[in-house]
Formats: C-alpha cells, structure tokens, sequence
C-alpha cells in the first residue's frame, strides 16, 4: 500500500554553472539562468510503502510523516534562495532532478526505521512540471 | 533514475462515431459523443520521459521536449476538429485511447530527432480528455 502526503514551499533558485559561459548557460537553461534568480512555489509529494498496523489501521501516522516532512525539507527550504542558504546547491545546480534527489536523500534516514519505506519523492515546480524520484534504482511504473 | 513529467493543453473538436457501425448503433455505444456535428474539449497531454543525470544536472531537456510535443502534437492538434483535420482519424475513432495511443506514437517515432542519446527515453502519455475522463498509454506497449 502506498500513502501520500503533500507539503508546499516556495524558494528561489537560479540555474547556472560557474565552469560555462553566460552563452552557454543560457543555451542550458533558458530563462532559467537569469543571473538574480527567480522563484517558484513548490509542491512536494512524498509516497510510502508499507503495511497498515493492523492495530492502529495506518501504514504511519501521517502526522509522524507531517513533522518529518517540515523539520528536514520544509523549514529549511521554504522562502530561501536555494543556491545561497541551502546545501548542496551552493555546489549542485537546484533543478527539480536534484530537488527530488535531496529530499529523498534527507528524508529517506528518518523512515528506514519505521513500518512504511520510503516509495517516491514528486517535485512540482509548476503545475505544469513534475519530477519523480525513488532512489538509485530505475523508477517502478 | 528519474521521471519528468511535463503538461500540455490543447483545445480541440471531435465527434466519436464508427463508420462500420450503423446510426443507431453508433448512438446507443457513444451517447452524446455521437452528436452529429461533434464538440470539443480542453485536452491535458502529460508526457513522461526517464533517465539519468546529465551534466547539466537534469534528466530531461525540457526545452527539446516542448519542441518535439508542439510540432508532432500541439501544432496539428490544437484547434482542430480532429475527424476532419488530422489524417490520423480519418478511420480512427479519436477516443481518448485512441488519442493517446496516436499522441504517443507520434512522439516516439521522432524521439530521436530532439534526444538522439540513450537518454532520456518517452515513458507514458497520459491524456485527460475532461479533468474525469483520463487515458494512459506506455511506449513500450505501442507498437
């Protein structure tokens, strides 16, 4: 069975490398690249796997998965500049490829303990653009 | 590994309606869909593709995609009666299935031209055709 809580932050980021040219990171990236950076308002779904307990009927208290959620993605993502205030993307180029693998990577040590395993990550950055990330393995169907 | 997923809209008519078939049979299987002179929707395109990382940290050039979906599908679909526009369903019914099935289709047949790599590879289309009536198709599946 697979649960889903859904968590919203907004953030700006700009899309550049340092090693390219203004040419070239422009032919990368698009208006993405602007120098100053630009914001988005971000909606994260996070998925688990796992078995209801079949006392409480719930795979995990979802506000267990809630206070997760904010403590390791929320507070530190939300209304911040990625590319200054958040690591690694002083180092990482904050596209919703490497948003996903972060958060997967924060949140994934907090859950390798309970009942459900962590199954998705789904980054929105617009309505209309979305990635899923579900480890290192290829993404299940 | 990695999903993007990118949305398009296009506006479009069709009329739902089997040569084969005769009137009244055509009517008791599409019900309004039937209507003699069609009518249209507001359609939703998800398109799928998978892959790894690239250099530029990003699995899927969102740049080249759009190209590709608005040449091979928003351009001849967009504002269109599709029964009458689009050579594909001239004899095809356009139903959603049959849509996603042609919209996949047209994508993977020139997939190449914009991503001649290994990577990334078109996934899924999902089209919905009202924000209740949804179809998805995986390339593999598509002949």
């Amino acid at each position: 069975m697979v649960i889903t809580r859904k968590a919203e932050f907004s953030a700006s980021h700009v899309c550049r490398r340092a090693e390219l040219s203004e040419e070239e990171n422009r032919r990368l990236y698009g208006a993405s690249a602007n120098p100053h950076g630009h914001g988005h308002n971000y909606v994260l779904e996070v998925s688990l796997q796992g078995e209801p307990d079949p006392v409480t009927g719930m795979v995990l208290d979802l506000k267990e998965l809630k206070d997760i959620l904010t403590r390791e993605v929320i507070e530190p993502y939300d209304h911040r500049f990625l590319n200054y205030e958040v690591p690694p993307f002083d180092r990482v180029v904050p596209t919703t490829e490497n948003l996903a693998r972060d958060i997967w990577q924060r949140l994934e040590p907090h859950l390798s303990a309970s009942r459900a395993r962590l199954h998705s990550v789904r980054v929105y950055e617009t309505p209309d653009l979305y990635v899923d990330y579900s480890g290192e393995s290829p993404c299940s169907v | 590994m990695f999903r993007v997923t990118r949305r398009y809209q296009f506006a479009a008519s069709h009329r739902l309606h089997a040569p084969q078939l005769s009137d009244p049979e055509n009517r008791q299987i599409y019900g309004k869909c039937n209507n003699p002179y069609g009518h249209g929707h507001n359609y939703e395109v998800e398109v799928s593709a998978r892959g790894p990382l690239d250099g530029s940290g990003r699995a899927v050039d969102i740049g080249r995609l759009d190209e590709l979906v608005a040449q091979h599908v928003l351009e001849p679909f967009a504002h269109r009666n599709l029964n009458l526009d689009v050579s594909s369903f001239e004899r095809l019914v356009p139903t959603a299935e049959n849509l996603a099935v042609e919209i996949c289709r047209r994508l993977k047949d020139n997939w190449r031209t914009v991503f001649p790599g290994d990577w990334p590879r078109l996934e899924r289309v999902r089209i919905a055709e009202t924000a209740r009536n949804i179809c998805e198709v995986y390339a593999h599946d598509i002949a």
